[in-house]
């Protein structure tokens, strides 16, 4: 059966939660909704699963403090131990602020550095816009139906008040 | 029957704005040529940080000397300025992580400006002890990297070394954050630009964002994940702030009530920062519909919460120091209050303890002019309170034989002043290229208060 790709656009943020309610209740398949400014609780409008970035950021983090303390020990023990007002070489507590200080910024770059890979972001990218002005005030929603039903999600975008209907763009067979 | 019904909250934004409303106005100062209010400002600041530049490139040429410290008050001014301005970027930090983990949304009007805030100040901060160091071409021997002289690798047990770590992870870190909150409203503004080397740039740093539902679920994600990440980071950097102090031997700076007592003021002095910027930048670029009386009432509630808990922190030094039965403790609090640094501490009394509690009077919290006077007073206050810890424990230590006096040179106090001139200069480039205001927060904001009025 031949999928086709609609993208509709939005003037309200109310009229894209109702064409998302109506589509999902048909079971047509919502690509992806676009939107100037972060919707709440779109997770569970559109059954996405929760993101799992931040395990990058664990990840990141405890390496960072691991490395720190791994580090700080091997210097002053190991490598050239140092003798300071009589302190233990091993003065752990010592090392607990440049690992804390390690940890917290190499879990912030992972999570960051994973969301532009996962986002396939990247300085100097052209954009790809479904419809223009989505970074400033409307909405959109890129849905994929099968093509007999394009009349129906016609009808369906235009009872929730879309403001352009794209034709459909391209022909997935699948 | 008379029912209670509690006063409608006035809006957050002004004038009952719709998305696309907020895009236009809030860039249309950067899509028209700069305003003479804002020529007004920018080269004053430029003058003075070249005065500024001035100074400190002379006093590298000629050394150290060229400063009023002598080998008593090895740290004066410089370090009282990296404190004080360590501590301004502080409160950037709390209205952009700590208020955004408490879901205060009225926080979303200032944090963009508040974290530029954040980044310059740091950047000020960070340049006081590299000056400090006499030969600041030599700065970098604090990382740790593997060199020629065995490896020798940096003390881990100096608090000076945990400050770069902290310092600069608090830079970094803060960056990102402000950063991953422009990248939508960059994406913005590039679709508005029609060409030219700006949208170029633009464009580039925008990272090709086109508001997808998917980016911005992830993107939710990061961005609570860094808020969470920063909490406890700005907490950190000011301990360890004071730690240069408190892990020294001296009266006055040994006491264990030095973190908390320095984090608090880092932020109270840090929401009188904010609060002088923003009431400026609401006239100047006239922004009143987007920072209303309600962000600047909800700002002074802060400001006197952290002034009652910087008096505490006083009265608890000073209960310590007469109480704890340790008479260098004693001497060294008594010499501060009344020695010949007496006239610094009473200012700072006065200005961050006395003069915040008007803040107690809404009528005093609503008259913009005075909660602008009162938020000088207060980072001139905060000024002093620095200078009094660093200059004044100094002067008098254990033996009266190398008791000694200070005053700033000419070129240190024009240090200081260029170090305002550098951070004007930067706040004033980012407000003519940058959105000043988070456009994809406010858009939220907007969107939920007309969901609430029926139209």
């Amino acid at each position: 059966m031949s999928q086709t790709v609609v993208v509709a656009g939005f003037a309200e943020e109310a009229h894209l939660r109702r064409a998302v309610g109506a589509v999902r209740q048909r079971g047509w398949t919502v690509l992806d909704v676009y939107a100037p400014y972060a919707l709440h609780d779109l997770e569970r409008l559109l059954g996405w699963r929760r993101s799992r970035l931040p395990v990058a950021g664990f990840s990141g983090g405890v390496v960072g403090l691991t490395a720190a303390f791994g580090f700080q020990f091997w210097a002053s023990v190991r490598s050239w131990p140092l003798n300071v007002g009589g302190r233990p070489w091993n003065s752990l507590p010592a090392f607990v602020p440049v690992a804390f200080e390690s940890m917290v910024l190499l879990a912030g770059f992972s999570v960051v550095f994973a969301l532009l890979l996962r986002c396939r972001l990247y300085p100097g990218k052209q954009p790809r816009l479904p419809s223009p002005g989505v970074t400033d005030d409307r909405f959109a929603l890129v849905l994929q139906a099968p093509s007999e039903a394009v009349e129906e999600v016609r009808r369906v975008f235009h009872e929730c008040q879309a403001v352009g209907v794209d034709a459909p763009r391209e022909e997935i067979q699948s | 029957m008379a029912s209670l019904v509690l006063p409608e909250p006035a809006a957050l934004i002004a004038g009952h704005k719709t998305p696309g409303q907020v895009t236009a106005e809030i860039c249309a100062p950067l899509e028209r040529r700069a305003s003479g209010w804002w020529w007004l400002a920018f080269v004053p600041a430029c003058c003075v940080l070249l005065l500024g530049v001035a100074a400190v490139s002379y006093q590298i040429s000629v050394g150290i000397g060229t400063w009023g410290l002598n080998r008593t008050v090895g740290w004066a001014f410089a370090i009282a300025n990296f404190v004080f301005w360590v501590g301004i970027g502080h409160a950037g930090t709390l209205i952009s992580a700590i208020l955004f983990l408490f879901r205060q949304k009225w926080r979303t009007s200032i944090n963009r400006s508040a974290e530029a805030m954040t980044l310059f100040a740091v950047t000020c901060a960070g340049l006081f002890p590299v000056i400090h160091m006499g030969r600041p071409w030599l700065f970098y021997w604090i990382i740790p990297y593997p060199n020629g002289r065995g490896p020798l690798w940096v003390n881990f047990l100096s608090p000076l070394v945990w400050d770069f770590f902290a310092i600069g992870t608090y830079l970094l870190i803060s960056l990102l954050f402000w950063y991953v909150g422009l990248v939508p409203d960059l994406a913005t503004l590039r679709d508005r630009l029609r060409g030219g080397w700006y949208r170029g740039v633009v464009a580039f740093f925008a990272l090709g964002w086109n508001g997808s539902g998917r980016a911005w679920q992830r993107y939710e994600v990061v961005y609570l994940l860094l808020a969470g990440l920063a909490t406890p980071l700005v907490v950190s950097v000011h301990s360890v702030v004071s730690a240069d102090f408190a892990a020294t031997l001296l009266p006055g700076w040994h006491a264990t009530i030095f973190p908390p007592y320095f984090v608090t003021g880092a932020i109270f002095s840090g929401l009188a920062m904010v609060l002088t910027l923003m009431l400026l930048a609401r006239k100047v670029m006239r922004l009143e519909d987007y920072l209303t009386p309600r962000h600047v009432e909800a700002l002074t509630k802060l400001v006197l919460a952290t002034s009652c808990l910087v008096g505490l922190a006083y009265s608890i030094e000073a209960f310590t120091a007469l109480y704890g039965g340790n008479r260098y403790e004693s001497f060294m609090f008594l010499n501060r209050a009344l020695g010949p640094l007496g006239w610094a501490y009473a200012i700072m009394v006065v200005c961050n303890i006395i003069v915040p509690q008007l803040f107690w009077f809404p009528r005093v919290r609503r008259n913009l002019p005075t909660v602008f006077v009162v938020a000088v007073l207060v980072n001139v206050g905060m000024w002093f309170e620095r200078f009094v810890i660093v200059a004044g424990t100094l002067q008098r230590d254990f033996l009266p034989s190398s008791w000694s006096g200070y005053a700033p040179t000419l070129i240190e106090l024009a240090t200081l002043l260029g170090s305002f001139g550098l951070f004007f200069t930067c706040f004033l480039i980012f407000c003519r290229f940058l959105p000043v205001i988070a456009m994809a927060e406010v858009k939220a904001v907007v969107q939920e208060e007309r969901a609430e009025v029926p139209r």
